[in-house]
């Protein structure tokens, strides 16, 4: 059925109509132009601009050092009343979690269908890395894998996750192009998407109830940003 | 016998019923002052996405573009899709129709023994009345968005692409959880509310075998399936169930990943004035050997459902521009006044009055494309550039003639033919292309203006009668010459 | 949206094209877009063979009746005269649409496209082309201004009659709420969705109102006559006045020269 429902699709395209194709969109271009028109950015301005457009989403972000971050995890755990914390113990964050003292670590070591009661009933929190930021929307880039899987960042009630500074890109676009995402010529053009990529910016909401805004509709109701900054820009 | 056998009717929608649905609607003064309100606040968010009027034009430009672009090398398109999703582990399926899509999606819940299907949002599957193929086998099918969770409850579609339950009041809401919920109590907090839809969906993405999606872009280049969402339902139907089926319109495509951030970034901010949305979650394979969760298949559905109609005429095929944003609906009067449910089609507003016609056939739907002013406030705001209002005329025109010579008939082509119309179309044309004739009729109309009739069809329904001027203004002129 | 003619040069002639709106139900404003371009000393000709631009047929989907009466209109500007039109969607029709009804033509589209070039809603023309410079002699007034939605999105029509009417330093200009939205009229869509057509109308009246204006003024009788009839119908008094007419009233121009 679907061989001859494809080939039938496939038919009736190919046999429409076809003017002049348009280019290719320049999308590069488009950009460039934007990027030559708007002010460069320093360093302090994009943290800035990082921080106040995450606070819009209701992310809450906590400026931290290399040297410091995990204990400030392990503060913000006491206050936020935390007593089990999802992580990745193969991870390279996963020593500096352990010695931190961390009331309730717990590793995601197992298949899912495992545990998924205890997963969804039974943890406060889940921290993560993040590949970068977008300033321009206040967005965290996740792409989790085997050592730090997807639903950390979703089904614990709050999610930490760490993001260096020097990983902020202005836009999405930005972004994927400067992390190489689809591959490039010496790739042979190989996609390097993950199983799955993700943009997170803020927690889970929803205004279908009348337009009135609501948090953790199915996914974290809190989203902590541990801001990793050098020591002046605290 | 129709000229494309893959756009069979959903459901049959006379043009009469129609017409009394929405008089019905715009009676209804509570449902009126939902719809203005809520239609009025998103005018109002998206406005503040777009300050400056040059940089829009420039995005939508270049969003139009690549939907131009997409479409005109679709079958390519389609053909790379599925050489790298199928690479990357991702089962494609081609389906014709809306049954032969619910026959695959049955199909593969069968194979599973499924019991339970969460639904992310997919207006596809609203098109395709998906749920109602998978109880007819015994299977559940739950939409977990809140607002169609809302709407299913209450054994409704929605009324609204992007807010499904924009026509209910809280109040409202309050009360059908208290009746339906097991142990939820009344309550008009909105925050409880939600409360109660996650725990109860929550149990259920545990249990769920399979989880169902919509697509938002497709990227050909990488074979990956972009959703965008706020709730994060869409992450929990694509992540927990152990097999995952999205389906989507075969027009969902583009060609490359850097294609994607301008639609994204005019999608959110056209349809509900966010620069970004909570989630945008990029899904490329299945779980692979060492990871942890993520669904062990990935299915994905490609749907025609009368697309490649559409898509047969280089007019036409702009329809297939569209980003499912919404804001056409959002800055409708037609659509504000009467609300979603009047249409009786899957996409309401605007841009359901130039694709239903494919989907459903004009029999069904020659009315929907009458249901309009022109006034073009939603081909002003449209990301994507479609020229909504050309395309209303233009399917006017189908609806009440036989397909041009050399022009493949569209599923009911003609089916607003009227013997009576041609004749008064045809008369006012032999009036208005015959000057003298012209002149007579103005002069009758002017001279015996008391036989105005006092009922003139629908104009008098809500206004006094229209009377002539008692001299026209080529009298007026004449007169002036002569003093 | 700034457009001069296609010269660049003042004309000393111009066609008038009157709409078979104004011309049978509007006659007095026609009247007074006539003598506001006579009064900036240019000649205005009012070819007697004119019926309608063709809208009502194209937009109801007869797109070769439409063809018939626009080409009559299209035969009836032989010179290179600005062609004024006091109707936005009317001189949207023949600017904007005229080329699209004759796209499989290649001769007539050029005919079309060639026309459209010099059409000119009346706002427009006075503002940009004549460049009037006007002296207010008229009492203080508060009005609010509703501009069909071709007339907006086709031709600009919502900052030509700002512009204009801001040179009155008389007139105090307020506006409506949903000041963008249509008034339901829409041709033919009046008549066949009559409850729909109805509600928006009925909305409008009220917006209008609400400003507490004394009057609207509108440069589109197709609206004007949807509004002034549904307040007729309800018994308000409160009424709209053609932009043309309210102008004149404002240059106590009435039927003289300058």
């Amino acid at each position: 059925m679907t061989s001859t429902a494809r080939n039938n699709i496939l038919q009736r395209l190919r046999s429409a109509p076809q003017g002049k194709p348009p280019l290719a969109p320049d999308v590069h271009g488009f950009y460039a132009t934007a990027r030559n028109a708007a002010p460069a950015e320093d360093r302090a301005a994009r943290i800035e601009r990082f921080c106040e457009k995450m606070a819009f989403w209701r992310g809450e972000v906590v400026r931290v050092t290399h040297s410091n971050w995990a204990e400030s995890l392990r503060a913000l755990c006491v206050a936020k009343n935390v007593n089990s914390l999802l992580y990745g113990a193969q991870t390279a964050q996963a020593a500096a979690l352990e010695a931190a003292g961390i009331n309730g670590l717990k590793p995601y070591d197992r298949p899912v269908d495992d545990w998924k009661p205890e997963l969804f009933r039974d943890t406060d929190a889940g921290f993560t890395s993040t590949r970068g930021g977008i300033t321009e929307t206040g967005t965290l880039i996740l792409w989790p894998d085997e050592k730090e899987p997807r639903l950390m960042s979703l089904v614990p009630p709050i999610h930490f996750a760490l993001l260096d500074a020097s990983q902020l890109y202005d836009n999405f676009f930005d972004a994927m192009t400067g992390q190489g995402w689809s591959g490039d010529e010496a790739s042979a053009g190989i996609s390097k998407m993950p199983t799955n990529a993700l943009l997170i910016s803020g927690p889970s909401k929803t205004a279908d109830i009348q337009v009135t805004l609501a948090y953790g509709a199915h996914g974290p109701k809190e989203l902590v940003i541990l801001l990793v900054v050098n020591e002046e820009e605290l | 016998m129709s000229a494309h056998e893959n756009s069979q009717p959903l459901k049959f929608i006379p043009a009469s019923e129609f017409k009394q649905r929405t008089s019905e609607a715009v009676s209804d003064e509570l449902l009126r002052k939902s719809f203005r309100g809520a239609m009025d606040f998103l005018m109002a968010k998206r406005a503040t996405q777009f300050p400056d009027p040059v940089a829009l034009e420039a995005q939508r430009g270049l969003a139009e573009h690549i939907r131009k672009y997409s479409l005109a090398h679709l079958p390519d398109l389609l053909e790379q899709l599925e050489r790298n999703l199928t690479a990357n582990g991702i089962q494609v399926h081609w389906a014709e129709n809306a049954e032969q899509a619910n026959a695959i999606i049955v199909g593969i819940a069968q194979k599973h023994s499924a019991k339970l299907m969460v639904k992310g949002k997919s207006m596809v599957s609203e098109e395709t009345e998906l749920n109602h193929a998978m109880e007819a086998v015994g299977i559940e099918a739950l939409e977990s968005d809140m607002g169609e969770y809302i709407v299913q409850l209450d054994g409704e579609k929605p009324s609204h692409i992007i807010m499904p339950a924009i026509h209910k009041t809280k109040q409202q809401i309050a009360k059908l959880f208290a009746e339906k919920v097991p142990g939820a109590s009344y309550t008009e907090s909105v925050d409880e509310l939600i409360g109660i839809g996650r725990a109860v969906l929550r149990e259920k993405f545990m249990t769920a075998e399979i989880g169902l999606s919509g697509v938002n872009f497709a990227v050909a280049e990488t074979g990956t399936l972009c959703l965008v969402e706020n709730e994060g339902n869409g992450r929990m139907c694509t992540t927990v169930p152990k097999v995952h089926v999205a389906i989507t319109g075969i027009e969902k495509i583009v060609e490359k990943l850097e294609h994607v951030p301008p639609l994204f970034g005019l999608l959110t901010r056209s349809a509900t004035g966010q620069a970004v949305t909570t989630y945008f979650n990029m899904i490329s394979r299945p779980r692979q050997p060492g990871e942890k969760d993520g669904p062990q298949e990935v299915h994905l559905v490609l749907l025609d459902n009368g697309r490649t109609q559409a898509y047969n005429d280089e007019q036409m095929r702009s329809t297939l521009q569209c980003i499912r944003c919404g804001a056409c609906m959002n800055h409708c009067p037609v659509y504000t006044r009467v609300g979603g449910h009047a249409y009786g089609t899957t996409y309401p507003g605007p841009i359901g009055e130039i694709i239903s016609p494919h989907m459903m056939g004009l029999a069904a739907t020659h009315a929907l494309p009458t249901a309009s002013s022109l006034c073009g406030a939603c081909s002003e705001v449209c990301p994507v550039k479609i020229p909504i209002p050309d395309l209303l005329i233009r399917l006017r025109g189908e609806a009440s003639h036989d397909a041009r010579p050399g022009h493949a008939p569209l599923v009911g082509q003609g089916a607003a033919k009227s013997a009576l119309m041609d004749i008064v179309w045809a008369g006012w044309a032999a009036l208005y292309t015959r000057p003298a004739l012209y002149r007579a009729f103005g002069w009758l109309a002017t001279r015996f203006r008391f036989l105005t009739p006092p009922m003139q069809s629908g104009w008098t329904y809500s206004r006094t009668p229209l009377k002539p001027a008692a001299r026209s203004l080529r009298d007026l002129l004449a007169e002036r010459k002569r003093k | 949206m700034q457009r001069d003619t296609p010269s660049g040069q003042r004309p000393k002639d111009v066609y008038f094209f009157a709409t078979c709106l104004v011309d049978l139900f509007c006659p007095e404003a026609g009247m007074d877009a006539i003598t506001l371009i006579e009064r900036e000393g240019v000649t205005v000709h009012f070819p007697e063979n004119q019926t309608c631009c063709g809208q009502p047929a194209y937009t109801s989907g007869y797109a070769d009746e439409a063809r018939a009466v626009a080409l009559a209109q299209m035969r009836l500007f032989e010179n290179d005269w600005p062609v004024v039109v006091p109707s936005g969607s009317c001189a949207g029709m023949m600017r904007h649409h005229y080329p699209k009804l004759f796209a499989e033509d290649p001769i007539l589209k050029a005919k079309a496209e060639a026309l459209a070039e010099r059409v000119f809603e009346l706002s427009e023309f006075l503002l940009n082309v004549l460049k009037v410079q006007w002296k207010d002699s008229g009492k203080p007034a508060t009005v609010t201004l509703h501009t069909s939605c071709a007339a907006r999105r086709e031709m600009g029509t919502h900052v030509h009659a700002r512009a204009l009417l801001a040179q009155l330093p008389g007139v105090n200009v307020v506006t409506q709420s949903h000041e963008a939205e249509c008034c339901g009229f829409g041709g033919t869509f009046s008549l066949k969705h009559p409850s729909i057509s109805s509600a928006m109308a009925g909305d409008k009246a009220d917006a209008l109102k609400e400003t507490g204006a004394e009057a609207f003024i509108s440069a589109d009788c197709g609206c004007m006559l949807n509004i002034n009839h549904t307040l007729q119908k309800r018994g308000d008094a409160f009424q709209g006045k053609h932009l043309a007419t309210f102008l004149c009233e404002r240059l106590a121009a009435k039927g003289e020269k300058a």
